[in-house]
């Protein structure tokens, strides 16, 4: 059943959904939050859409192919990420922007400050992989779910 | 009898873990190097001033790997066994 003032509601507070989301995951080298987090509030807003009746929108094939390749390239560049600290001649995982001076490279006071968005090295990046990689996957989740709960409603 | 005997040894069992329980010392840690050392380091080593993201993404990556994997498979395992399986649709779910 459709409601017009939940489907109304919905696709208002959709756009501000990603948008939080997307805060949470960008400073998570700054606040509480992170890439899990981040991403689990924007697939929410897939949630959303869903629980308004615009499955149809937010179900076509081609938004899940895109959900798809979400899911792929962030965990390619998380990994590849991780894989860049080897190639700078340190570790798996080794931080290999921070302090470098360049991409979020900018050295950071010890103690309490204000914080500056530039600074963490690779963390950022991964912050954001990690985003994407969650966004992908708790939106097929959801969408796949909902789904084959229609196909089997529908026989 | 028997269940006097169960009550019995559940008893005793209990008083053994709350005793360890209780004798732990609770916010007072022996050993803290590890946490001393994220605590002064981390924002010196990894640029990031959440400490808990830093641990989370630079001092244990490999386990932030391994949950990213975890939902990686989570998801395939999901759209595997949820896929569609109407002959006609096939065609349709090709990508």
């Amino acid at each position: 059943m459709r409601s017009r003032i939940v489907g109304y509601i919905a696709s208002v507070f959709y756009p501000f959904c990603l948008v939080f989301g997307l805060y949470v995951v960008t400073h998570g080298h700054l606040t509480p939050g992170g890439g899990f987090q981040g991403g689990a509030v924007m697939a929410t807003a897939v949630a959303l859409m869903i629980v308004s009746g615009m499955f149809t929108v937010a179900v076509r094939e081609k938004k899940v192919v895109r959900y798809k390749w979400c899911e792929a390239l962030g965990l390619l560049l998380f990994v590849a990420l991780a894989f860049g600290g080897m190639l700078q001649g340190g570790s798996f995982f080794h931080n290999w922007l921070a302090n470098a001076g360049g991409c979020f490279g900018e050295a950071v006071a010890a103690g309490p400050n204000g914080g500056a968005l530039n600074t963490g090295g690779t963390i950022p990046l991964m912050n954001l992989a990690v985003g994407v990689e969650v966004f992908g996957g708790i939106s097929i989740i959801l969408v796949t779910m909902v789904r084959a709960m229609k196909e089997n409603r529908d026989g | 009898m028997k269940t006097l005997l169960n009550i019995f040894a559940l008893s005793v069992l209990g008083a053994a873990m709350l005793g360890v329980a209780f004798r732990l010392p609770y916010g007072e840690p022996e050993q803290t190097h590890m946490d001393d050392y994220f605590l002064l380091n981390a924002q010196r080593d990894t640029g990031a001033n959440n400490v808990v993201t830093s641990i989370v993404f630079d001092y244990r990556g490999f386990d932030t790997l391994g949950e990213a994997t975890v939902l990686f498979v989570a998801v395939v395992g999901i759209s595997l066994i949820l896929r569609r399986t109407h002959e006609g649709e096939e065609a349709a779910d090709e990508e």
